[in-house]
């Protein structure tokens, strides 16, 4: 069939009512490419045999056909069914018995009814916010399980300290902590640039240039320090935890651990969380010192405050609460963090796909649940008065 | 080169003194192969004598360091865009593991070539047709809807299979079609590939290492081995081949098996 593959001949359909039975003749090439023009000239041909109401069925004849593919297949079955529709019984003649396979293979698999729409939409919608309710609840759940799994196998490690995977701390300790020293201070360094540079032309409106000291000093201690390298370590660690578990759960290496005896949650997740409960709280001390020294550097240039007056200051009138009040929230940060990352990395299914859904899944949780944290942490503080 | 083949027919395929290079290793060097119109040709060697390497360089996804290939008598190596963009569309390729684009559905994948290559084709047409082919090689009418991460790794081969065959090709290249799959699996696809090779008149270039599949379903044999292909015909004319590759292969115990079983 394929001999004269792309031979032109454009396909025909010639309609003769005035015999008995009503003759189709189909003619040229009968394959996908011209089934636009075929599907035109089969319309034309039904309405025609509507439009007749031959008495005694049609007869499609096939003997001017050089070339037939399943799309042409198709069509002519189509084509059948329709004129049954309109006018009677449909005999095919002049087919060769190759073709006749091809048909008959084709007529094999001819599929029913397209599928019926689904539900109205507004219904769609329900489901959709009601299942989006229940995974987020079963979210909760998992992740307080997944808590409660870690607090318990750190309450083992007191006890028993030679558990501990102590090469993987010092090797997360390392990728979450030390790696990020030069993204965390560069970046606090600029959010103390950017914050004196503001304060200035505002505080200088009003002649009281000194107090973006005590500016720069409270919202770098206490709020922007400790929370923008939150963020940053959510997006550079949660994602990192996230890819790395879930990769190993993608290749079934957790299962495999399982089967070994060995236990993900000590072997995986301890170890990431210890490091970053560890690691936060220095980033964020060099956070502050970066923003600090951003500050002072910018207050200096603009502003002509001093470093020495800079320091005098912040000593004076700056509480050390509200550095403790920073520190104080690192810990927890980074906990969600590491909970986060560990849990949607095994949540990751056994594809590609779900382990990139996952992985900016953690990013945007982790981010988000950072600052919810900070939130609850800013009306817990205002409520005890500090 | 021990051709067997005796009788004159149209080779769809040419390859002709092909040479593939890797840095300092080479794959191929003056590989010379024909695939005749309507036959399946069952491509075999041992492990890193560049079977699918063959394969991808006939389908234009690597270009060989030296030597030509001519589809339907089309040099594809040197071709204008236009040229060959036509032979392209004369042919199917389906992968090893079925290579569906992850984000559509079974449907959708199928119907993703029409909607390139033809895209004057009314939609309800092109749904059907696609349904149409799904049903064809032998999944169920509901895998329609199905993604390819919800479907298993037998039923992705077919809808691979499926999308291969969606514009109605002349010639399908299959990587490995039953690789993976468990000996019910692989036998339903030989069995579905030989059905709709004689069904549609199709030409098949089939990479596999199956004995199975090579004894059930290949009108001819090439033994790619020593960087070309060795000898080429049909099974009994393998067993007859003398050289130690070749004599292990088809006379190995896996082998007798294969031969006894079909």
């Amino acid at each position: 069939m394929n001999g004269q593959a792309f031979a032109d001949g454009f396909p025909t359909l010639e309609v003769d009512l005035g015999v008995r039975p009503a003759l189709l003749r189909l003619g040229g090439v009968l394959r996908i490419r011209h089934l636009p023009e075929l599907e035109t000239l089969g319309r034309g041909a039904a309405a025609q045999i509507a439009a007749g109401k031959p008495a005694e069925g049609i007869v499609l004849d096939m003997s001017q056909i050089h070339g037939l593919d399943t799309a042409g297949a198709w069509f002519v079955l189509s084509l059948a069914r329709r004129l049954e529709a309109e006018g009677g019984a449909v005999r095919f003649a002049g087919l060769s018995a190759q073709w006749q396979g091809l048909l008959d293979t084709v007529e094999a698999s001819l599929p029913g009814a397209p599928p019926q729409p689904g539900r109205p939409g507004f219904i769609c919608w329900l489901e959709h916010i009601g299942e989006a309710t229940s995974g987020a609840w079963r979210t909760c759940v998992e992740m307080s399980n997944l808590l409660g799994e870690i607090i318990v196998r750190c309450v083992g490690l007191v006890f028993n300290p030679l558990r501990l995977r102590w090469t993987a701390l010092v090797h997360h300790m390392q990728a979450v902590g030390f790696d990020a020293v030069p993204i965390v201070s560069l970046m606090a360094f600029l959010i103390g640039v950017v914050l004196a540079f503001q304060g200035a032309v505002q505080l200088r409106q009003f002649g009281a240039e000194i107090f973006v000291v005590d500016l720069i000093a409270i919202s770098i201690l206490r709020e922007l320090g400790i929370l923008l390298t939150a963020i940053i370590v959510a997006g550079r660690s949660a994602s990192a935890f996230t890819a790395a578990i879930g990769s190993m759960k993608m290749r079934e290496e957790i299962d495999a651990m399982r089967t070994l005896g060995l236990d993900p949650v000590s072997v995986l997740i301890v170890p990431r969380v210890l490091a970053l409960v560890i690691m936060l709280p220095i980033l964020g001390f060099i956070a502050d010192l970066a923003g600090l020294i951003g500050g002072a550097l910018m207050s200096w240039i603009t502003l002509g405050v001093s470093p020495e007056m800079f320091v005098a200051r912040l000593w004076d009138d700056t509480d050390v609460w509200q550095f403790v009040i920073g520190m104080v929230k690192a810990p927890f940060f980074a906990l969600t963090i590491a909970l986060v990352g560990c849990y949607e990395g095994l949540k990751v299914e056994g594809n590609a796909e779900s382990l990139g859904a996952r992985t900016s899944r953690s990013v945007v949780e982790a981010i988000f649940l950072v600052i919810v944290l900070d939130a609850v942490f800013s009306i817990f503080f205002a409520l005890v008065g500090k | 080169m021990t051709n067997v083949a005796g009788e004159m027919r149209e080779a769809v395929v040419e390859v002709r003194g092909l040479s593939t290079r890797f840095g300092d290793h080479v794959v191929h060097d003056g590989l010379d192969l024909d695939v005749y119109r309507g036959e399946v040709l069952g491509v075999v060697g041992g492990s890193g004598t560049g079977k699918s390497v063959l394969l991808r360089e006939i389908a234009g996804l690597m270009r060989p360091s030296a030597g030509t290939i001519r589809v339907f008598g089309t040099d594809v190596l040197d071709a204008p865009q236009e040229a060959r963009r036509a032979v392209e569309q004369r042919w199917g390729v389906m992968f090893q593991d079925g290579a569906l684009f992850s984000s559509l559905d079974v449907q959708q994948n199928v119907e993703a070539p029409m909607r390139e290559q033809l895209p004057e084709l009314a939609r309800a047409t092109r749904e059907a047709l696609a349904r149409l082919k799904v049903v064809m090689v032998g999944l169920p009418e509901n895998a329609c809807e199905k993604f390819p991460s919800e479907l298993s790794g037998g039923m992705r081969k077919r809808a691979g299979l499926a999308r291969a065959l969606a514009l109605d090709p002349e010639i399908v290249f299959l990587d490995e079609p039953t690789a993976g799959l468990d000996p019910i699996g692989a036998a339903a696809f030989d069995t579905l590939i030989r059905k709709l090779t004689d069904a549609l008149g199709l030409t098949v270039f089939l990479v596999t290492h199956d004995l199975d599949s090579l004894h059930a379903i290949c009108d001819r044999i090439a033994v790619l081995a020593e960087k070309r292909v060795l000898v080429t015909g049909t099974m009994t004319d393998m067993l007859k081949v003398d050289h130690p590759w070749v004599r292990e292969y088809f006379h190995g115990p896996r082998a007798r098996a294969a031969l006894a079983g079909g």
